[in-house]
């Protein structure tokens, strides 16, 4: 057998050491990604007065500038960077874990439960709202959790690793079971609630305040630390789980962490965003078509251009037909999905 | 309407058993009944999928004419006691062609139902929710359609009357710049549907003596940003709900979600208003009290 390149990265094969490496990396997408969330918020549907913004001397209240910058924009901008951030690590991680270039944030049924939630919520005119959470939002939120629960119950039994084919085949199925529920939701609402249901598909980042970002940040932020400390590990699973066994990756373990960490950073960015497509399986594609395959510089690059991807595409979404905004969702895939090609096709 | 049902069959059985005809043409039979119609303005049996039009014909006098109705009509309270065939996406067409209708109104996006029910020789009506003005044209031609002219005549200057009623008493008010929402996430200013500067919303709001501030998108929904509201400042805040009955403290909790866009005027004066009720974004007859219920809203003063 021979050792492929991830794994030979992880042995510490790599041309340079890792650690210059990641720092190049970290320097280069964290400067793209700063750009973004410091050019995004100066751009919008109406032109303000930056000065007059952060002028103290007139109350926040009366203060129309500082209003449209921290209320509306600042937060959007913050929501895409969290959300991109986190579509995009999560995808990095389910594609090793499962082994499938094709895996996204979604494979696990995640996204489709959350929608489930979402779509109930709305459409029955939900009202239970938690600390920052909205109703829509915490519905979706549970839905979430409860289609990982599922998909986790499924795939696991106790002291063994997890199938990844039983995760993936698990997951997809619940999918097509959740999408034919919401089907079934939209179909009986009534067909404005229906408009807002599909609406809620399409992705949105305007959250009005900071309020929803903190709702969801510290879910994101547990499962960034549980995804953190796996890419090595990632690196010798993406060969093989027997292969990883006897390298010494204690792979049940690994898995265990990947799926949980995966499931909480894509409710909570889901909850924030909607399902906002694209992000999550083609951005580690990109980083990997442009710095290589170890998982240690992989993930937190992603995690970089997902945050300025998502900015970006927001800042299009908000001005190219102002007053009137397109749906994020559908920039994010028109606008990724040709330049994703271009690439592949160049590089291939 | 037994007795009629049951001479109905027979004459089915017996054109069945005397000529031997095939079901197509038993289905292109006259379906009101024995005698050719006199008159295709005559419709006798109607089923209406479109609530406003439901509101129409009652407001027209063919309120006892209409034998069925759309899954989501409400009002009048005549319809409650009628047979439902379904709505907009899910017409039962089964349903219909055996409640043996001759007269049939769709919405202008059923295009299918519209050709199944012509293949049986059934008459439809297409319409699609216009303006004030189309709205009182469309009440003439159900009139017509369904022998009613003079009392659509009516119906329609009485509307008029009262949309014109409303436009005098707010004539010399100043026009406040309004936001007019008719959907939102519960809870938070997220997914806000607003009407922009066109259809009978956006109309009524005219009418009321309120500037819409977002007059210049020329469609009937604009979802805005939270950056264009502000920058838009609107001093009234209009908020439709179509559904449901909110508690006073759900509404003071919907009210309290506008107050953290704190520099819109609206809010800063405390002129967000929540109006509850199906009339308000039925374009029927009742458009005229949902005009008032705005410019109620809008200048209270007038109304004193």
């Amino acid at each position: 057998m021979t050792v492929s390149q991830p794994a030979a990265a992880a042995i510490g094969g790599g041309i340079r050491p890792i650690r210059a490496r990641l720092t190049a990396t970290l320097l280069v997408f964290g400067g793209v990604a700063a750009g973004a969330c410091l050019v995004a918020p100066l751009v919008g549907s109406t032109s303000i007065s930056l000065s007059r913004a952060f002028d103290r001397s007139v109350p926040f209240a009366d203060n129309v500038d500082a209003q449209i910058f921290f209320l509306a924009r600042l937060p959007r901008v913050l929501a895409g960077a969290l959300a991109g951030a986190a579509l995009a690590s999560v995808g990095v991680v389910l594609q090793a874990l499962l082994r499938n270039p094709l895996a996204s944030p979604y494979t696990l049924g995640v996204s489709a439960g959350s929608a489930l939630g979402a779509m109930l919520a709305i459409s029955f005119g939900a009202s239970v709202a938690f600390g920052p959470l909205s109703p829509v939002p915490l519905a979706s939120l549970a839905g979430a959790c409860a289609a990982a629960a599922l998909v986790y119950a499924l795939a696991t039994k106790p002291g063994r690793p997890m199938s990844t084919s039983v995760l993936l085949l698990a997951g997809v199925t619940l999918n097509s079971f959740f999408s034919a529920l919401i089907l079934f939701v939209q179909y009986m609402a009534d067909f404005t609630e229906t408009y807002r249901t599909i609406r809620w598909l399409m992705g949105d980042l305007d959250v009005g305040g900071v309020t929803p970002l903190l709702g969801v940040l510290p879910l994101i932020a547990a499962g960034w630390a549980m995804l953190a400390p796996l890419p090595s590990s990632l690196n010798l699973l993406s060969v093989g789980t027997d292969a990883a066994a006897t390298r010494g990756v204690d792979v049940a373990r690994t898995q265990r962490m990947a799926f949980i960490g995966a499931a909480l950073t894509t409710a909570g960015a889901v909850a924030l965003a909607g399902p906002i497509g694209f992000v999550g399986i083609v951005v580690p594609h990109l980083v990997r078509l442009m710095i290589g395959v170890d998982h240690r510089v992989v993930l937190p690059a992603s995690a970089l251009l997902g945050a300025a991807f998502l900015v970006g595409c927001d800042l299009i979404s908000r001005t190219i037909l102002a007053p009137v905004e397109v749906p994020v969702g559908i920039v994010t895939a028109m606008l990724g999905g040709p330049f994703f090609l271009w690439l592949l096709v160049r590089k291939a | 309407m037994a007795a009629r049902q049951k001479s109905l069959i027979l004459v089915c059985a017996l054109v069945l058993t005397a000529c031997g005809t095939s079901v197509v043409t038993l289905a292109r039979a006259n379906p009101a009944g024995f005698a050719p119609q006199t008159s295709p303005s005559q419709a006798k049996r109607i089923v209406s999928l479109v609530p406003a039009l439901t509101e129409m014909l009652f407001a027209i006098g063919a309120g006892p004419q209409v034998i069925a109705v759309s899954s989501y009509d409400e009002f009048p309270p005549e319809v409650a006691a009628l047979p439902r065939v379904g709505a907009l996406l899910d017409p039962d067409v089964e349903r219909i062609l055996a409640l043996r209708p001759d007269l049939v109104l769709t919405y202008g996006s059923q295009g299918p139902i519209e050709d199944q029910l012509g293949r049986a020789g059934i008459r439809t009506f297409s319409y699609r929710h216009g303006g004030l003005q189309a709205l009182l044209s469309t009440m003439a031609a159900l009139g017509t359609a369904t022998g009613h002219a003079a009392g659509a005549g009516r119906a329609a200057r009485a509307l008029q009357a009262q949309l014109d009623a409303v436009r005098d008493r707010v004539r010399e008010r100043p026009r406040p710049k309004v936001l007019l929402v008719f959907g939102r996430q519960p809870q938070s200013l997220q997914q806000i549907y607003v009407s922009g500067g066109a259809g009978f919303l956006h109309e009524m709001l005219e009418v009321a003596g309120g500037d819409n501030i977002f007059a210049d998108v020329r469609r009937e929904s604009v979802q805005p940003s939270q950056e264009t509201l502000l920058a838009r400042a609107p001093d009234v805040v209009l908020e439709l709900r179509a559904a449901g009955s909110l508690s006073a403290a759900d509404l003071a909790r919907e009210r309290a979600v506008w107050s953290t866009l704190a520099s819109l005027p609206a809010v800063r004066n405390g002129r967000i208003h929540l109006l509850q009720g199906d009339h308000l974004v039925v374009p029927g007859p009742r458009v005229g009290i949902a005009t008032e219920a705005l410019a109620r809203a809008l200048h209270p003063e007038a109304f004193k």
